[in-house]
């Protein structure tokens, strides 16, 4: 009912406010505000002084007038006067006042510190209490400048009221969470930690009532909701008992949420539930009990066909972070059909994305098809401001778990034609890397794009794609009298005058290729370079690349237009800059918990990603069996795994040794020939196998190794050391007199006759491979 | 470390279904140029929302958390962390302190005595956490102020 204010009744103020609420139109409204404001600016730059009820009546007024979305350019002076007030109710006003005015003149701002000063060292609780609260509720800089010395000062004093306390501990807090460095904890830290433990003392003080504390049937949800917070910022305890006991508490408060709720009031089962959530939250934390873990998802599974909208949104949200511990990853993805569910049927937006970023949590190899689709199908109809970022996900989960590339082609091109406006360049460049760098999917990306270009309205973005690609690969379907290369240049030409100049720019390039591929094209490329609107075109870029085209074509021969337009080479592995993109878009903290799960797996975590170098080599090397998507295009080397900053990528080096280093073992023969890496193992008279024998077998077992040419090999000589007794063994084995090549030869450079006293030079060689033997003495003989 | 992860609620806005602001209570350091844009911004985000709608949404880079009692929009804004439920929780507390103050409290209450909403918010939360959790004893901080106020009118005559 609409009261006149108890207490202190400021009658005029309330016929203000009467007032306005009965003005008729804003104009009138506007009105009776500029009639008071110019009697509060007489009334303030009047003779008499004001007494501090009007004082303070007056500056309420302004602050309703700022309150109703007007600008108040005066009373601040007034307000400030008020904080020395001895009575409370007009030092409250100027504290409100000043505290929902924000004014950074830097007067004032001396003039509120100092009156905050004295309130704080007035000894009186009530006003420490309202200077507190002011120093805490603003909390801008300045403040904590001037009091984060005072204020823990103030906290461990033991003739401190309990209220006063309470109030400068929360200030305390708040003063350190903006301003960390200037609240100095040094010499009050352990005193004060002792008292924030106190703080939430409700029930160590002897004379209070729990049931005070207790929220519709729910024990001190406040406090136990920041119990368990507090538990979050510290990893699991080391101590076997302590633990033991955590993870009990956490099973009862698991058990209680399965228990009949004891009211049926909202309150009771938010309040409960809240608690429920954070304790999850903590499980999820410590990420090590499989078993709560497991209870936790299932608990969320339940909550996720709740009646209640907002437990349905939560457990949405906290299955998310579930999703990336390996306990409970598969646990997660037992409620995928859930989950589609409610991202199709969910009326609210806010739970549809939630689910949508839930199924980008869960996927992985298993289910990635089934929730690209069904994220595809989510963003023909989804909010504007959320399309651009799952287009960034859509993308990244189709490369990550592509097995088959044409399904990756599919999907990219699907996300042009849904949501062309949201794919940025990230994505549509690397769809044309991944279609550059693999040979299996170049005539399908053509085809395909060939067909979606048919669209009578068709993205720009799909222009982009389909023109590069078909300039790269359009003689892949050009054999087809549908895709002939007359029909594919109408097809991108007739897109040519709708599209942007970036674009264009690219379509004049695929034309060139077009000539290069399909001379047949010639004449009626030209004929469109030729126009003016291309080779007199306003655009510089596009008026370049239209005359030196048309020269290109017109004055070089076959073959250097072949060798100019060549085909684009491969390009180079490197990290997806779309995984770069969405970090940046989510903030730095939200990186998608598949990497995180990716890193886990792989042995590694982000942050230690380049220590663990060698190891993921040998990680990587192993799974070299099974290629991932984003495996090297090679086929030999496993890729790093996305978002690793990886040195190096496990490089498999496959050694032939045609002769190894002697050494005192027996003369068995190894049968075939080869010498493994292991340098030990080897015979020094096994005779040489045929090469590709030898390439065929590493490690004693087979491999099968696609290389592409060329292949280089390389020969080289290695010194080794041998005792005399060694090398003149290996001497007489090598007596085969094709074995043996021997020059006497003068000298070419100066002998030094002192040391030598000879004049010639006898070199003799002995190898096993006999026109060795000959060709490096003749070399060697120069030498000297 | 251990305080730096802690609740952190930004601002709390009373609004109208006309979208008229009857309490703008803010814990950030903020302009008062970039207060009336969110103030604007947000107002109409939560007034664009349909009924049955879930009680939080993502707004920027803050949860918001808001109710609708009767005629007024109670919203929170909270950080990426904060427990959302518990928050739903500290709004439905505070309209009860409103209640129990004014008696059966309506949307006319807060616009007449709009600085003793505020009086109340502040003796309930102080930087944007719950610094008594107990009803009785807020609201017995709340009567022995007034009783302040009586004293001191007392000698006032």
């Amino acid at each position: 009912m609409p009261a006149v204010s108890k207490g202190d009744g400021m009658r005029g103020l309330a016929v203000f406010i009467s007032d306005i609420r009965n003005c008729k139109s804003k104009e009138a409204e506007i009105k009776r505000i500029n009639k008071e404001l110019a009697n509060i600016r007489s009334k303030f730059k009047g003779d008499k002084a004001l007494d501090g009820y009007s004082k303070k009546k007056y500056v309420c007024k302004l602050l309703f007038i700022f309150l109703l979305g007007h600008d108040i350019d005066f009373g601040h002076m007034e307000a400030v006067n008020l904080l020395s007030s001895n009575k409370y109710t007009e030092k409250q006003i100027g504290y409100l006042f000043i505290s929902v005015l924000v004014n950074s003149n830097s007067e004032l701002i001396r003039l509120i510190n100092n009156a905050i000063k004295n309130d704080l060292s007035s000894r009186n609780p009530t006003f420490m209490c309202l200077a507190l609260h002011c120093i805490a509720n603003v909390g801008s800089r300045e403040m904590a400048e001037a009091f984060a010395g005072e204020i823990p000062r103030i906290l461990v004093a033991g003739d401190t009221m309990d209220s006063v306390k309470q109030s400068a501990a929360l200030c305390l807090l708040r003063l350190y969470k903006t301003s960390p460095d200037l609240v100095m904890m040094g010499e009050w830290t352990s005193r004060v930690v002792h008292l924030l433990n106190d703080q939430h003392m409700i029930v160590s003080s002897a004379s209070t009532d729990l049931q005070d504390y207790t929220y519709y049937f729910v024990p001190a949800p406040w406090l136990s909701c920041k119990l368990l917070r507090l538990l979050q910022c510290y990893p699991p305890p080391e101590d076997g008992a302590v633990k033991g006991r955590l993870v009990e508490c956490l099973e009862t408060i698991l058990n209680k949420a399965q228990e009949p709720p004891k009211s049926k009031k909202v309150q009771h089962s938010n309040a409960k539930n809240a608690i429920l959530f954070e304790a999850i939250s903590l499980i999820i934390h410590y990420d090590s009990e499989p078993n709560l873990l497991v209870r936790a998802c299932n608990q969320l599974g339940q909550f996720l066909q709740h009646r209640e909208t907002n437990l349905r949104y939560l457990a949405l949200e906290s299955m998310c972070t579930l999703a990336s511990s390996e306990f409970s990853h598969e646990a997660v993805k037992t409620h995928i059909e859930t989950v589609i569910n409610a991202l199709k049927t969910e009326r609210d937006v806010s739970v549809r994305q939630r689910a949508a970023d839930l199924l980008y949590a869960m996927c992985d190899r298993s289910n990635a098809k089934q929730i690209v689709a069904e994220m595809l199908s989510y963003l023909e109809t989804a909010d504007y401001s959320i399309r651009e970022e799952m287009v960034l996900k859509v993308a990244i989960l189709a490369e990550k778990y592509a097995v088959d590339y044409s399904w990756y082609v599919d999907t990219i091109l699907n996300l042009i034609r849904i949501a062309g406006d949201y794919v940025s360049e990230e994505v549509w460049y690397r769809v044309i890397q991944i279609v550059i760098n693999r040979d299996d999917v170049q005539g399908y990306a053509a085809k395909t794009v060939f067909e979606a270009l048919q669209a009578p309205a068709c993205h720009e973005n799909m222009v982009k794609v389909g023109g590069y690609i078909l300039g790269e690969f359009g003689n892949l379907i050009a054999g087809d009298p549908r895709s002939s290369p007359l029909v594919q240049f109408n097809l991108l030409h007739s897109k040519f005058h709708l599209c942007s100049v970036p674009t264009r720019a690219l379509l004049l390039s695929a034309y060139i290729k077009f000539i290069n591929l399909f001379p047949e094209t010639k004449a009626t490329i030209q004929e469109v370079l030729r126009c003016d609107s291309q080779i007199r075109n306003s655009d510089v870029e596009l008026q370049q690349r239209a005359v030196e085209y048309l020269k290109l074509s017109s004055i070089a021969s076959t073959d250097v237009l072949a060798t100019v337009l060549e085909e684009m080479p491969p390009f180079p592995e490197r990290e997806s800059s779309i995984l770069a993109k969405l970090k940046k878009k989510k903030g730095p903290g939200a990186v998608s918990v598949t990497e995180l799960e990716d890193n886990k797996r792989e042995g590694g975590e982000l942050n230690g990603a380049s220590e663990r170098g060698p190891e993921m080599a040998a990680v990587a090397a192993s799974n070299a069996s099974t290629p991932s998507p984003s495996a090297d295009l090679l086929g030999i080397r496993s890729a790093a795994p996305i978002g690793g900053a990886l040195t190096s990528a496990g490089s498999l080096l496959v050694d032939v040794f045609s002769e190894a280093a002697p050494t005192a073992s027996s003369a068995a023969v190894n049968d075939d020939g080869f010498l493994s890496a292991a340098p030990s193992s080897e015979d020094p008279a096994a005779p040489l196998s045929d090469a590709d024998e030898l390439l065929n077998k590493y490690g004693g077992a087979l491999q099968n190794l696609t290389l592409k040419l060329p292949v280089t090999i390389n020969k080289f000589f290695q010194p080794t050391e041998m005792t005399s007794h060694d090398f003149f063994q290996r001497w007489k084995q090598l007596s085969q007199p094709q074995q043996e090549a021997q020059k006497i030869f003068k000298a070419n450079n100066s002998m030094d006759t002192e040391v030598l006293k000879a004049k010639m030079y006898r070199l003799t060689l002995r190898c096993s491979k006999d026109s060795v033997s000959k060709r490096l003495c003749d070399l060697l003989a120069e030498q000297f | 470390m251990l305080i730096l992860t802690f609740s952190q609620m930004q601002f709390m806005l009373l609004f109208s279904r006309q979208g008229k602001l009857r309490l703008q209570k803010w814990y950030v350091p903020l302009s008062d140029k970039e207060r009336k844009k969110i103030s604007r911004d947000l107002v109409q985000t939560i007034l664009a929302r349909k009924p049955k709608m879930c009680s939080f949404l993502e707004w920027r880079d803050l949860k918001i958390v808001y109710k609708r009692y009767a005629s007024l929009y109670f919203c929170c804004a909270v950080e990426d962390q904060d427990n959302e439920l518990i928050t739903l929780e500290i709004i439905h507390r505070y309209v009860e302190l409103l209640d129990k103050y004014f008696g059966s409290v309506c949307e006319l209450d807060i616009i007449f005595n709009f600085e003793k909403a505020y009086f109340i918010l502040d003796e309930f939360l102080l930087g944007g956490e719950p610094q008594e959790t107990s009803k009785k004893n807020v609201l017995k901080a709340i009567e022995q102020a007034d009783l302040l106020q009586e004293v001191k009118l007392c000698f006032h005559l």
